[in-house]
């Protein structure tokens, strides 16, 4: 479905993430793991098209995508929930959905599914107030909706659970896997907690120094291998 | 009394203009954030387009039917300058998004140009637009008497204000530039086609300059540097009301418009407009970022 072959990217005239080869199959939900400043949220942002890449190319349903701009890719079926949340602070809630809904080009309808509030009924009963009015968690919780309610086949998680309160932490975590038992939903999980990975995910690679370490399926991987690239 | 009264009306109507002229440019300017110094001449197309229709009337069209030709040119006061508008975004002013001092300098050049194609085409010397029929006269009150077409401007703005208010809060197309305006990115990465939204965005904000225009042809004679003698109100207008927000620029235009009129009443012409100015200053030195100010904590990152 996605497939990233010897992808470089940088800012400038340095290069955080080189040589990356990965692959993500049909409704296979991929975890990257790694510290802090290793590149993981820079190669998210070359997936979605925010960065673009120094050399190698991207790969999304047959379609080389490496060019195109972010808005395609997103109508194409790449939902995209970044890690600083990125809500429209002065939209209402319900807008911010809507706006979620573009990239399906189903906003005549201005229809939002229901099942996005039964996993987040806070949306529902926050649906006038403005998204920048809400706490971290609840932000959270509007940007994975957000991400949701276009449909999209393809998904890209940066880090859903830093720093929000362990029972939305819960929450989320129940969704993600909603969704992947669900629907055929894709999904690249950026995430810290090797055992939530491990629950969740069918493929895991480790980055480290801005390419890829260690790679396994989650029926295989080896505990000290991972942490061997977690720990500090 | 009665004087009081002229005063306040005087001070809506002065209020009204500045509003009006000042609606597109709270648009292209507070919105976008786009230093449009050709705006001015963007109002002055509004003002040539209503001459030309006049025109046209006054030789094609029979008598009794010459007022209207007033009601058309507003629409089409808008259309040609929003299309002026769509023609300086896409050769100029989308290169100079994140340039403001370049695309100062560069519409100033432009408006400029559009100047002197007006002293091509329709002389240097003023043109007199003849008023409608229906709004010469005024409405008498006791001893005074309001013009009708200062009554007209003033429910014209208002007409626009709301229009663009709908627009803006009430359309999807409205949404998709309030989302672009405050996260480009995360809306690109939604789906939203920012390109095509900054386009249409600055149209309209052209457009609401030409029915401007439009009005401004009601008061006097106009010319090809009528633009200039507006763009700096206009401007101040933005400014003082607080960047970002359209509610500003209303309490912004019929604020300056009101002391404006007041001073002028006590004072003289030229000395009013001194103190406006001397106010306007006090003013930013206390709340730099205008009146209304869309900042937020999440939008200070």
């Amino acid at each position: 479905m996605l497939e990233l072959e010897n992808l470089e990217v940088g800012y400038g005239e340095s290069i955080v993430v080189r040589n990356i080869q990965l692959k993500v199959k049909e409704s296979q939900v991929v975890c990257i793991m790694g510290r802090n400043g290793v590149g993981k949220t820079t190669l998210l942002k070359a997936i979605m098209g925010i960065l673009s890449p120094k050399s190698g190319s991207i790969l999304f349903k047959n379609d080389n995508i490496t060019k195109k701009s972010p808005s395609y890719r997103a109508i194409k079926g790449i939902g995209y929930v970044p890690q600083g949340r990125e809500i429209f602070p002065k939209l209402s809630v319900y807008e911010n959905l809507l706006i979620g809904l573009e990239a399906s080009g189903g906003t005549k309808k201005n229809s939002i599914r229901e099942d996005i509030y039964e996993y987040f009924p806070i949306l529902k009963e926050f649906k006038n107030r403005n998204g920048g009015d809400l706490s971290g968690g609840q932000q959270q919780q509007l940007a994975i909706a957000r991400a949701l309610v276009s449909n999209p086949s393809f998904l890209l998680l940066d880090e859903p659970t830093e720093g929000i309160q362990p029972n939305i932490v819960a929450d989320i975590q129940r969704v993600i896997r909603d969704i992947k038992e669900k629907s055929k939903t894709s999904m690249i999980l950026v995430e810290q907690n090797l055992d939530y990975a491990k629950s969740v995910a069918d493929y895991i690679y480790v980055v480290d120094h801005g390419s890829i370490m260690y790679e396994s399926s989650v029926d295989e991987i080896k505990d000290e291998d991972v942490y061997r690239y977690l720990s500090v | 009394m009665s004087g009081t009264i002229l005063t306040l009306f005087n001070g809506l109507s002065l209020g009204s203009i500045l509003l009006l002229i000042a609606l597109g440019l709270a648009v292209t300017f507070g919105l976008m954030k786009v230093i449009n110094m050709a705006h001015g001449e963007l109002i002055m197309i509004g003002a040539y387009v209503t001459y030309v229709i006049q025109s046209l009337f006054l030789k094609y069209v029979p008598e009794p039917f010459f007022d209207l030709y007033f009601l058309l040119s507003i629409p089409i006061a808008f259309l040609i300058a929003a299309g002026f508008g769509i023609l300086l975004e896409v050769s100029l002013i989308r290169f100079l998004y994140k340039r403001p001092l370049d695309s100062l300098l560069a519409t100033y050049g432009v408006g400029l140009m559009l100047q002197q194609l007006a002293r091509s085409i329709f002389g240097a010397p003023n043109v007199g637009v003849q008023s409608p029929s229906f709004l010469n006269g005024g409405l008498t009150i006791g001893t005074l008497v309001l013009p009708y077409s200062r009554i007209f401007i003033l429910s014209l703005s208002i007409l626009c204000l709301v229009a663009i208010f709908l627009y803006f809060y009430r359309t999807t197309n409205g949404r998709r530039v309030r989302a672009v305006m405050q996260n480009r990115q995360m809306a690109e990465c939604l789906g939203v086609q920012t390109r095509r939204v900054d386009l249409v965005t600055f149209a309209i904000g052209s457009g609401f300059a030409g029915i401007a225009g439009c009005a401004l042809t009601l008061l006097g004679p106009i010319g090809p540097t009528i633009g200039t003698y507006y763009i700096i109100d206009a401007f101040m207008v933005v400014v003082v009301g607080g960047v970002g927000a359209l509610v500003g620029a209303v309490v912004g235009a019929f604020g300056i418009g009101f002391f404006n009129t007041i001073f002028e009443f006590f004072t003289s012409a030229t000395i009013g407009k001194v103190l406006v100015f001397m106010l306007i200053i006090a003013f930013l030195q206390w709340r730099p970022s205008g009146l209304v100010s869309s900042r937020s904590r999440v939008l200070d990152e």
